[in-house]
């Protein structure tokens, strides 16, 4: 065994005089190897990490949202639903919601209108999301004017922010009271946009969405974990387009790697040539460029996982943030919650340093199971 | 004792190009003795040198070490014959640049795992006994080149082989150097090493210290006699 450890130990020194040897070459290598593994990595810990946010934020919302279809259209919820729905078993708490969608021409972006259920809010005040109010520079006191549907422009005196922890889901979200609401939209009194339900049995959740399919054959009722899902295509979808093009680049590195260790240099075959003359092995000399290769990708790997991190959980990945949010106009702002998952780091690190460690070793052994005269002759 | 019978040699077998190195070579190499291969660039004295040290394999025939065949080993064994048998002294020295004189020294014996304190204290020994302890931990390259020689012998010293191979040692050096080169020679044979050179160097070939010469062209032993100065 010490024979053993003796061994790698001399073998690792060598691997190690052997990359300061050629110094150039192998830093280029270990920043091209590194930014690769940054890109990777940068849009795994994202969006695994707003995976995680849309989760938390989402865990208190109510288990069912029941909307009702005209036409296979959204349409409002007439008076009366309410009550029937209190009705059925098995549904703990009944809310009608009013929300819906304004586009602003100023900032030529959309907005979310929403009666506010956990807060009073004065008739003629809005709360907004961090979003929106900074796309419109207005602070809480300031006024601000929308023009309605109808034409009328109604003006409103700004009484909140809303807080940025929440800005992944409250950007373009304007809170104001049922009144204004009705006044903006022009909706009745007793209409709702759609009706949302508490389940007291999360088991039982399916089974009260099973009688309210049946009990109104108009609505569709849509369960919390399907939005979480929804969430989760979403965000997998973007980072699987980004992982794709990350893909081809890590393809071409491969590509690349072989390339070069295929077209060795004529100083490290003669290099390997001379080891095996003096008495190496095929497997000595595949063992020291295991440990080159090792060294190389573990170096690689770590910087770019580490500077990935960095640019994730602390300048909110500002290079990716655009591609992989989604948001057209109103970019959310918020810190995402460091969150490394085992598996994601696996992964990454068996499709990072595998590829290189095959594409590297294979032609060096090619060459190493040839003659050491041979070699060295080129 | 080393044994060769109808020992063939061709490079890019089968093919256009095909050149045939080595015809048909039947040989008997005594232990403890020095032996020159002398002949014209081309005549084929490197192969066979590589052949006898199993740096590479013969098309055709077979090499025996102390009575055994060792042609058709699995390259595993060949090696480890190579590592325990044979140091190799190269005309261009072949030493690893980047390195000092002392880690070229102690690279043969780096796949047999020894202790690292005896193994630096082994290199730097050979080293002193050919007046290189001050050269020791500078890089092999700013070495002159009957230092860089030197340390080459020294590499190839360091695992105790009873066989030394020297291919052309002579040629890259001027005539003091080579001077220098036979002394060393002279001690390995008193140290009842054997030694294998090649070389078209009268100032070695046809010295004292040689007990054998092999006179080659195309790939054939053309004669070999005692040399003059032989003593036994």
């Amino acid at each position: 065994m010490n024979v053993w450890i003796e061994k790698q130990k001399y073998l690792i020194d060598f691997t190690l005089a052997s990359l300061a040897r050629r110094k150039a070459k192998n830093l280029g290598l270990l920043l091209v190897y590194a930014l690769i593994v940054f890109l990777l990595a940068s849009v795994m810990l994202f969006t695994h990490a707003l995976r995680q946010a849309a989760n938390e934020l989402l865990a208190g919302a109510p288990e069912v949202v029941l909307q009702r279809m005209v036409a296979g259209r959204h349409d409002l919820i007439p008076p009366g639903y309410l009550e029937r729905i209190g009705r059925l078993r098995g549904v703990q708490e009944k809310q009608g919601r009013l929300w819906g969608y304004y586009y602003d021409p100023v900032v030529k972006a959309n907005y979310t209108f929403m009666v506010a259920d956990d807060r009073a809010l004065a008739p003629g005040t809005l709360v907004v999301g961090a979003g929106l109010a900074r796309t419109r520079g207005v602070a809480p006191g300031n006024l601000i004017s929308f023009r309605a549907y109808s034409g009328k422009l109604f003006t409103f005196s700004i009484a909140d922010i809303l807080p940025a922890k929440s800005e992944l889901v409250s950007a373009d979200l304007v809170l104001l009271s049922e009144a204004d609401f009705r006044a903006f939209f022009d909706i009745p009194p007793g209409h709702f946009t759609d009706i949302t339900l508490r389940v007291a049995n999360p088991l039982e959740v399916r089974n009260v969405a099973g009688k309210l399919a049946q009990q109104f054959p108009d609505s569709r009722p849509i369960l919390r974990e399907e939005i979480l899902r929804t969430y989760d295509s979403i965000f997998s979808w973007r980072e699987g387009v980004v992982l794709a093009l990350a893909t081809l680049a890590l393809l071409a590195f491969a590509i690349l790697a072989w390339e070069k260790a295929s077209g060795l240099s004529a100083d490290e075959r003669r290099e390997i040539g001379i080891l095996k003359a003096i008495g190496w092995e095929t497997g000595d000399v595949l063992r020291m460029k295991f440990w080159e290769g090792a060294l190389l990708s573990l170096s690689a790997f770590l910087l770019g996982y580490l500077a990935a991190y960095v640019h994730v959980f602390h300048f909110a990945a500002s290079l990716l943030a655009p591609v992989l949010k989604g948001w057209a106009v109103l970019y959310p702002r918020f810190e995402l919650s460091p969150v490394i998952d085992g598996l994601q780091v696996t992964t990454l690190f068996f499709f990072t340093v595998f590829p290189y460690a095959a594409a590297t070793l294979v032609p060096i052994w090619r060459v190493a199971i040839t003659d050491p005269d041979a070699v060295m002759r080129g | 004792m080393i044994e060769l019978r109808q020992i063939h040699k061709a490079f890019n077998a089968g093919r256009e190009n095909e050149f045939r190195a080595l015809n048909g070579i039947d040989l008997q190499l005594p232990a403890q003795r020095v032996t020159a291969f002398r002949g014209p660039s081309g005549s084929g004295k490197t192969t066979l040198l590589s052949i006898i040290g199993c740096l590479a394999r013969p098309t055709s025939g077979r090499v025996r070490l102390h009575g055994r065949d060792i042609s058709g080993l699995p390259e595993r064994f060949l090696t480890d014959i190579r590592r325990r048998t044979f140091g190799f002294v190269f005309q261009q020295f072949n030493l690893i640049s980047g390195l000092s004189a002392t880690e070229n020294v102690m690279l043969p014996a780096y796949p047999l795992g020894g202790e690292r304190r005896a193994l630096q204290a082994r290199a730097e020994d050979l080293l002193a006994g050919l007046r290189l302890a001050h050269r020791r931990t500078t890089q092999v390259e700013l070495l002159s080149g009957g230092e860089q020689q030197r340390v080459a012998i020294a590499r190839a010293l360091i695992n105790e082989p009873p066989v030394i191979i020297a291919d052309e040692p002579t040629a890259n050096l001027d005539t003091a150097l080579a001077m220098e080169f036979m002394a060393i020679i002279e001690q390995l044979a008193d140290a009842r090493r054997t030694v294998l050179l090649s070389s078209h160097d009268p100032l070695l070939v046809d010295s004292s210290l040689v007990d054998r010469v092999i006179d080659m062209r195309d790939g054939r032993i053309v004669a070999a006699a005692a040399a003059a100065g032989a003593g036994g």
